[in-house]
């Protein structure tokens, strides 16, 4: 039945054109069918799992890999193919637009980047994270890096997960395309998507466009969930061409946009997040002599960001609260190979504006409207050079890696510095930090055995938020968050193992790592200070705590029954205190997952269950309840078929099986996950 | 070569014709309009002479605190009198009896010597049954005239209160009035307050001395308040009490105040609590 039903819906997604952005698709659709093309090579990319590092790969693109299998829901949100890596939670407020979390650390901890590129969301509730600005339709992978291993990126205390744009990259792959669709019943989500890609030795170009619209979702038990909704569109252009045998020039432009988009846990909604991402680069194989593989990159990117709640019945007080955040940036790293030494060296820098405002506009029309910046138009100005080196150690490899930042911020507007001068009297206009870290790492092999260990040091400045944020309103602790521009540098002191067991049939992996942050930011309630926002229950400051201690450790199976038959499983244990011994926000309980797959390249079938114990450490203070054990089952099946040259994946199956009621300890105000979920998604690719 | 000399020559003759210029700083004083950039509140013509009322800011006389600028003309050669020697009694003729206001004496302002500067503060608007008049005495060229002029004394345009009588536990009634901020920022701005004493119907001392408390509240907002206020305390010197006013956001905000008298007791105003949204001494501003 269900199945039928989504056909019927994928249809009349295809004939309705009352929408604009669906106009598009079409165009771009019909565009695209009619092309006979050439016959395609295909390359595989090389594992880029580097051994020496913890990393996770995420594969998002399976479209030129035609490895749809190993995709456990293809056109799902880039969020989704988050949310199954290892070591990322998502946080979630809606349906859209997840925060991940990694190693149990924030936005703020981290770095997230699109291909090495900076980029900030420009909402003050976090309604945007970086990764809400893209779409799987733009990225090939996404390459996770724990702690102080993803520096290469920018200074970071939890790691960076660095979003890797699909290119095709001077392969001779000819001319190709294909169409996708999918259709989730929960919340009546459908996506159509589409591509068109040129690459030959010289030259490369790439295309593509999606979009998504969903409804209001139901949670287990039939629950609908208010204010779920949400619609966007991305398209994205890449290209590249070669001016001599080893220089090649690039290109690359992202524009996305998400509109009516709903936030249930939220006390808003967007009516506007869109997101222009460009850059141009140039790669060069060598240079002066010995230095090898040099890329630059100048890039930039604008977001706007308009919260919304217009939509919303009994709001105490309408408001609007846009927000801007454009970032311009550049980078430019090479490589050098010397005997035992593989070093890469990096310089890098951007130049970020970030501005919020809110208008409140009283009950009484007869009052004026109340105004204030919640981000006074801060300009962050940053510069720092990196330098690893993977040294080969007969039998062993070291990786040792370093960066310099030296970064500025300057408060550029003079009302709003006038705002924060309220709080802080003496508060200078701008400010230089020097962030710095260092780490090293070392693997070491006697097969099957495997063992790694790190040590690491590394620190952050405030984010924005932290530094200057005036008034933000946090709706999981019911406060509202003043920023404090004297906060000194968080610091990272971090230690990390695995020891790991490979045989072909058998993978065992333990991993642990252990993060003590010296003045930890979080924010302490002040009060003294009189809330702003109707209802809140009080005002925090930011501060700089003695330490907090992070520790996450797991346990990672894999084994083969058969060839095609596998069984995999995971356990993890996460820990997090501050100096008093008092939990700190946002830490996983015991959590599991298990899963048995079959695949015999052209059918493939998996059982999947995740679930997690009983929270029973939490916070209270930050709005943290006790979250109840779950556990979810998803089942979904994959089928490829050929035409000729051209091939389709289908891909079938139903999440939440058991349409169980929960929530888990990332669920913003322990808003439901969504119940159960048939989803059906076709990949035609023509070749 | 030649350029460069041109280019010098030019500064130095810019650089002369610059100090040339000012040297025009000992031109006498009333050449120039003092209050050019001034408005014109009041034109009142007697005795050949016309006195000329000036305000800084405001296009008339509202309630609260008025800063103005008089000047006599001498309507024969129309050149103004330097250093006159001036007075004045604002009256309210109310229905059922008279009394006056709060002012400053008129003072020879710094700048310009034909200029007399000082403040009212009016405690209440005219209506049609009741009005103000100003009755000026002054003395030019060794004579004494006095002229009587009503005036209309309006509530500001938007209707914000910034003065306030009242009377106080000690039986003593107060005018108490907002001088500044004129032009409220989001921002830590200097609030400045006059308080006087109703010893009689037509005389209002000065309070020295006693503390007026501050705590400012947005009422649309569910009473949010600021921190980093600063209560109002005396300054011999501006015979004003100054404190700190700090502001979180544009819009309508409610001063609430609290005065003490100088061994601290409270005389008028009640602290803000969750049961007591406000108080009954305050003033208003919005921007």
């Amino acid at each position: 039945m269900n199945i039928i039903k989504c056909v019927h819906k994928v249809c009349t997604i295809l004939m309705e054109t009352s929408r604009p952005i669906y106009i598009w698709v079409l165009l771009l659709g019909i565009f695209i069918f009619p092309i006979n093309i050439g016959a395609q090579e295909l390359v595989l990319p090389k594992d880029s799992i580097i051994t020496i590092n913890l990393d996770e790969v995420i594969l998002i693109s399976a479209r030129k890999t035609l490895d749809y299998h190993r995709q456990p829901k293809p056109l799902s949100t880039l969020d989704e193919y988050l949310e199954s890596s290892k070591k990322v939670d998502m946080v979630k407020r809606g349906a859209y637009a997840w925060e991940p979390t990694l190693n149990n650390m924030f936005s703020e901890r981290l770095s997230v980047t699109i291909d090495g590129m900076r980029i900030f969301g420009a909402c003050t509730d976090k309604m945007d994270p970086v990764t809400s600005y893209v779409d799987v339709s733009n990225l090939s992978q996404a390459h996770i890096a724990s702690g102080q291993q993803g520096t290469e990126h920018g200074n970071t205390i939890g790691g960076t997960i660095n979003l890797e744009l699909d290119r095709g990259n001077f392969k001779e792959t000819g001319l190709y395309g294909g169409v996708e669709t999918g259709f989730e019943s929960n919340n009546q989500m459908s996506v159509v998507g589409a591509e068109l890609n040129y690459s030959n030795s010289n030259f490369y170009v790439d295309t593509d466009i999606i979009y998504r619209k969903a409804e209001n979702y139901f949670a287990g038990g039939d629950e609908e969930v208010e204010f779920s909704q949400f619609e966007k569109y991305n398209f994205s252009a890449n290209g590249g061409y070669k001016i001599a045998e080893d220089q090649a020039l690039t290109a690359s432009l992202i524009y996305d946009e998400a509109r009516d988009v709903g936030y249930p846990a939220l006390t808003m909604d967007v009516s506007l997040a869109r997101a222009i991402i460009a850059s141009v680069g140039f790669e060069q194989d060598a240079l002066w002599g010995s230095l090898s593989n040099w890329k630059s990159k100048l890039y930039f990117n604008k977001v706007t960001h308009v919260m919304d709640d217009t939509k919303r019945p009994d709001v105490p007080i309408h408001m609007d609260m846009p927000g801007w955040s454009d970032t311009y940036g550049f980078y430019s790293q090479a490589a050098l190979q010397a005997k035992k030494h593989q070093f890469l060296f990096k310089v890098d820098g951007y130049y970020n504006k970030s501005l919020a405002e809110m208008t409140m506009y009283p009950n009484d029309p007869n009052e004026l409207p109340m105004f204030m910046l919640t981000w006074p138009d801060v300009r962050t100005a940053n510069g720092g050079v990196y330098a690893e080196d993977e040294l080969d150690l007969k039998g062993s490899f070291l990786k040792i890696a370093t960066r310099m930042t030296v970064q500025n911020q300057n408060v550029a507007d003079e009302f709003g510095l006038n705002s924060l001068k309220i709080f802080y009297p003496e508060m200078e206009k701008s400010k230089t930090r020097f962030l710095k870290s260092i780490s090293g790492q070392w693997h070491k092999m006697w097969m099957p055995w495997h063992f790694n260990a790190g040590l690491s040091y590394g620190d952050r400045a405030p984010s924005v938020t932290e530094g200057y944020g005036f008034y933000l309103f946090n709706s999981f602790d019911n406060h509202d968050y003043i920023g404090d521009p004297g906060l000194v540098n968080e610091k990272s002191m971090e230690a990390n193992t695995k020891i790991s067991w490979e045989k072909s049939k058998l993978k065992l992996s333990g991993e642990a790592n252990f993060f003590h942050i010296a003045d930890y930011i979080i924010g302490e309630i002040d009060p003294s200070l009189s809330v702003m926002t109707i209802g809140a229950e009080g005002v925090k400051i930011y501060k700089n705590l003695e330490y907090a201690n992070l520790f996450n450790t797991s346990l990672d199976l894999e084994y083969a029954i058969l060839p095609e038959l596998t069984w995999s499983g995971l356990i993890s244990y996460h820990r997090g205190t501050d100096n008093n011994g008092d939990n700190i926000p946002f830490i996983s309980p015991f959590s599991y997952r298990s899963g048995l797959q079959f695949d015999n390249r052209s059918f493939s079938a998996a059982l999947r269950i995740t679930g997690a114990g009983k929270q029973v450490n939490y916070n209270p203070e930050f709005g943290e309840d006790q979250t109840q054990a779950y556990t979810v089952c998803s089942l979904t099946f994959g089928k490829t078929f050929k035409f000729n040259n051209d091939s389709m994946y289908a891909k079938f199956g139903v999440e939440n099986i058991f349409d169980e009621n929960y929530s888990t300890y990332t669920d913003w105000k322990n808003i439901p996950r969504m119940g159960r979920n048939f989803f059906l998604t076709l990949s035609y690719s023509i070749n | 070569m030649k350029t460069i000399k041109l280019g010098l020559v030019t500064i130095i003759a810019a650089m002369g014709m610059i100090s040339c210029s000012s040297d025009g700083d000992d031109s006498p004083k009333n050449d120039v309009n003092p209050l050019a950039e001034f408005n014109l509140v009041a034109n009142i013509e007697a005795n050949g002479h016309s006195l000329e009322l000036y305000s800084e800011g405001k296009t008339g006389f509202n309630t609260g605190y008025n800063e103005l600028f008089v000047r006599i003309k001498n309507n024969a050669d129309d050149t103004y009198y330097t250093n006159p020697e001036i007075t004045w009694l604002p009256v309210m003729h109310m229905m059922s009896m008279n009394h006056s206001c709060p002012i400053s004496e008129l003072s020879i302002s710094d700048d310009y010597d034909t200029v007399a500067t000082g403040y009212i503060v009016f405690q209440m608007p005219g209506n049609t049954d009741e009005f103000w008049d100003i009755t000026f005495t002054y003395e030019v060229e060794g004579q004494e005239f006095s002229v009587t002029e009503t005036i209309d004394v309006t509530a500001p345009s938007d209707g914000k209160q910034t003065v306030t009588s009242f009377m106080g536990s000690d039986d003593v009634r107060y005018v108490l009035a907002m001088v500044e901020p004129t032009d409220p920022e989001v921002a830590v701005n200097d609030i400045k307050a006059m308080l006087f004493k109703m010893e009689s119907m037509m005389s209002f001392p000065i309070v020295e001395n006693y503390t007026i408390a501050l705590d400012p509240r947005m009422p649309s907002m569910g009473n949010h308040s600021s921190p980093n206020n600063e209560d109002l305390t005396y300054d011999a010197v501006t015979k004003a009490y100054n404190g700190k006013l700090s502001l979180t956001m544009t819009g309508y905000w409610k001063l609430n105040l609290k005065l003490l008298n100088s061994t601290g007791e409270v005389l008028k105003g009640e602290d803000i609590t969750d049961e007591n949204e406000a108080s009954s001494l305050y003033f208003e501003l919005e921007f």
